[in-house]
């Protein structure tokens, strides 16, 4: 708590006597570009609306949700690396794959019941753990920009050729057979005390819509936080913020792990919400889509992100009942013209659109 | 007391020799100007200084302490810091929060921070963005974010570039209270107006070495320099 009292004393010597409530706080700022009352007010509507979504809407229609709600940790972790940092990852994916075997694992062998809460500990712990490790070789070893995607991918692969050849007995950890290129399944959800957060009843939606708000709500906080206006800068002038005395590779590995720790956390929540987990789960096509909903929601706001994970994830759905192939190609179409007609991401843009409009109709 | 040392700084990129064993030596709170022509390796110098090329061969130390091969950021928290020659700041962000950016190490330097706004007069601006201040004054919140870190030793490449008269002379007067402060300043500058003006220990660059040192009133009547600067050395 030390480090955050004196951020927000540093920035609460800066912090012009006009600030509002919300600049205060640290809900809003120039890093968060969408914020004030109007936007408050309907962050608290949406949520509200998605608590009580089983009063008004199906439970079919809210597990389903759950399922598009669950990669947004791993998409706004993306939009913090991304957007804020400036490093692109392509192998988030590897952090979702690795979080959700090693959860998969330790909860067959440990058992059913708030075991299974030791083990989304843990897997969270050693997700964290190997991002840590492989950041540290990537920045500590001052792996220029565009490696970076490179080597991200290259890892997330290598992962997915791995885990897709581990079919048969001898690829066994303890109780847990990993599966080889069907995946593992069977992975007992996660269990507190009588509740049980799985794919088939509600409290598992209620977790991820609380999680997924306070995740939001607290990289905005990041985000404006002497901590955030650093990563900024070294996104903006990486030799410049250096010069100013950061250590950038110490900010930019922290920010890995934390994107790393976010994927993960998706990764659990995907094992618990639908008991099985797949090595085509951290395969091109899944490493691709995190990037894409970053891209396409506006990676630089992470509520933009948000919505257009979303949103996507609920577009491929619908677009996969008809045929699987059509929803990539028209996935594609849509995010080629897309990103032609607003290079700074759709979601963004619609958002300042409408920003500006309600600022004309208040003045 | 000498604080900041180059001891036979050399760096060649491929064929080019920018720094050709180069020997400098800076007092506390000294002020100097670094002239030369284009090419002469005052940037690289700066780079060399700062970290951002390492020598192949020399040293550079700083208060004693060997630095020749720590990094960049290393430097700073050890009392160097420089000012680009284009102004590398923060547009979308105010001018406090450029200068919050600017506070590395937390409270170092405030007291100094908060003087140099003062007097290049951007305390009241705090609330604005940096990228609607004026093109001197850009340069100037610059030259306090560079303090911010609480630096010994402070590089200047070439501050009044774009500047007009004015602004050129109030900068001055600012790198003259600065050293006055006890801060050591190396300046690159063209304008020799400007160089008199700052009545410091000059040092003329030439094809990567040190080729004259002294007053400027010595360094312009010296026919070699004379000659250097109109192009009519020898190849």
């Amino acid at each position: 708590m030390n480090g955050q009292s004196h951020v927000a004393a540093q920035s609460g010597s800066i912090a012009p006597a006009s600030a509002t409530v919300f600049e205060r706080l640290g809900l809003d700022g120039p890093l968060t570009i969408f914020g004030g009352p109007v936007y408050w007010l309907l962050f608290v509507l949406a949520l509200a609306a998605a608590l009580l979504f089983p009063l008004y809407g199906s439970v079919f229609a809210a597990l389903n949700f759950t399922n598009f709600l669950i990669n947004v940790p791993l998409a706004l972790g993306l939009a913090l690396l991304w957007g804020y940092c400036g490093v692109l990852s392509f192998g988030q994916v590897a952090f979702f794959g690795i979080a959700g075997y090693a959860y998969g694992v330790m909860a067959i062998n440990w058992g059913m019941g708030s075991a299974t809460l030791l083990a989304a500990f843990c897997a969270l712990g050693l997700t964290a753990l190997v991002a840590a490790a492989f950041g540290y070789f990537l920045f500590y070893g001052r792996v220029s920009g565009w490696i970076v995607p490179v080597l991200t991918l290259v890892f997330t692969l290598v992962l997915e050729t791995f885990l897709g050849q581990t079919a048969g007995m001898e690829w066994k950890i303890g109780e847990a057979p990993l599966g080889g290129f069907n995946g593992m399944t069977n992975i007992p959800s996660l269990t507190a005390g009588t509740i049980s957060f799985d794919g088939f009843s509600l409290p598992l939606f209620y977790l991820v819509i609380i999680l997924v708000a306070g995740i939001l709500v607290g990289l905005r906080m990041l985000a404006n936080s002497h901590f955030g206006h650093v990563i900024m800068a070294i996104q903006e002038d990486p030799e410049r913020a250096e010069l100013l005395g950061y250590d950038i590779r110490r900010y930019q590995l922290v920010v890995f792990t934390i994107a790393g720790f976010l994927a993960g956390l998706s990764g659990v929540l995907y094992a618990t919400w639908g008991n099985f987990i797949q090595p085509s789960s951290v395969g091109l096509l899944a490493a691709t889509f995190p990037v894409l909903w970053a891209a396409v929601g506006g990676r630089r706001s992470l509520t933009s992100v948000l919505i257009g994970t979303i949103a996507l994830a609920s577009l491929s759905d619908a677009l996969a009942v008809y045929s699987g192939e059509l929803a990539f190609v028209v996935m594609g179409a849509l995010l080629l013209f897309g990103m032609m007609a607003a290079p700074d991401g759709i979601v963004i843009t619609i958002l300042r659109f409408l920003t500006k409009l309600v600022g004309r109709k208040s003045r | 007391m000498t604080l900041l040392v180059l001891e036979g700084v050399r760096r060649r990129f491929g064929g080019i020799v920018a720094a050709d064993g180069i020997d400098l030596a800076l007092g506390d709170g000294e002020r100097r100007c670094l002239i030369g022509p284009n090419g002469a390796g005052k940037s690289t110098v700066f780079k060399l200084i700062m970290g951002l090329v390492r020598p192949d061969s020399g040293s550079i130390r700083l208060d004693g302490r060997e630095i020749t091969r720590e990094e960049p950021f290393r430097r700073v928290q050890l009392g160097l810091s420089m000012k680009y020659q284009t102004t590398r700041i923060f547009p979308s962000l105010t001018v406090a929060q450029n200068m919050s950016i600017a506070r590395s190490r937390g409270g170092n330097g405030s007291d100094l921070v908060s003087w140099a706004l003062d007097r290049l007069g951007l305390t009241s601006l705090a609330t604005r963005s940096a990228g609607e201040l004026s093109y001197g004054q850009q340069h100037w919140l610059e030259m306090c974010m560079v303090l911010g870190s609480g630096p010994r030793v402070v590089l200047m490449d070439e501050p009044t570039a774009g500047m007009t008269p004015e602004e050129s002379r109030r900068t001055g007067g600012f790198i003259k209270e600065l050293t006055g402060r006890g801060i050591a300043a190396i300046v690159i500058e063209h304008d020799m107006h400007f160089v008199r003006d700052l009545e410091a220990p000059t040092t003329v660059l030439h094809q990567g070495r040190v080729f004259r040192e002294g007053s400027m009133a010595e360094i312009e009547a010296d026919p070699e320099v004379q000659r250097i600067y109109l192009g009519e050395v020898d190849a």
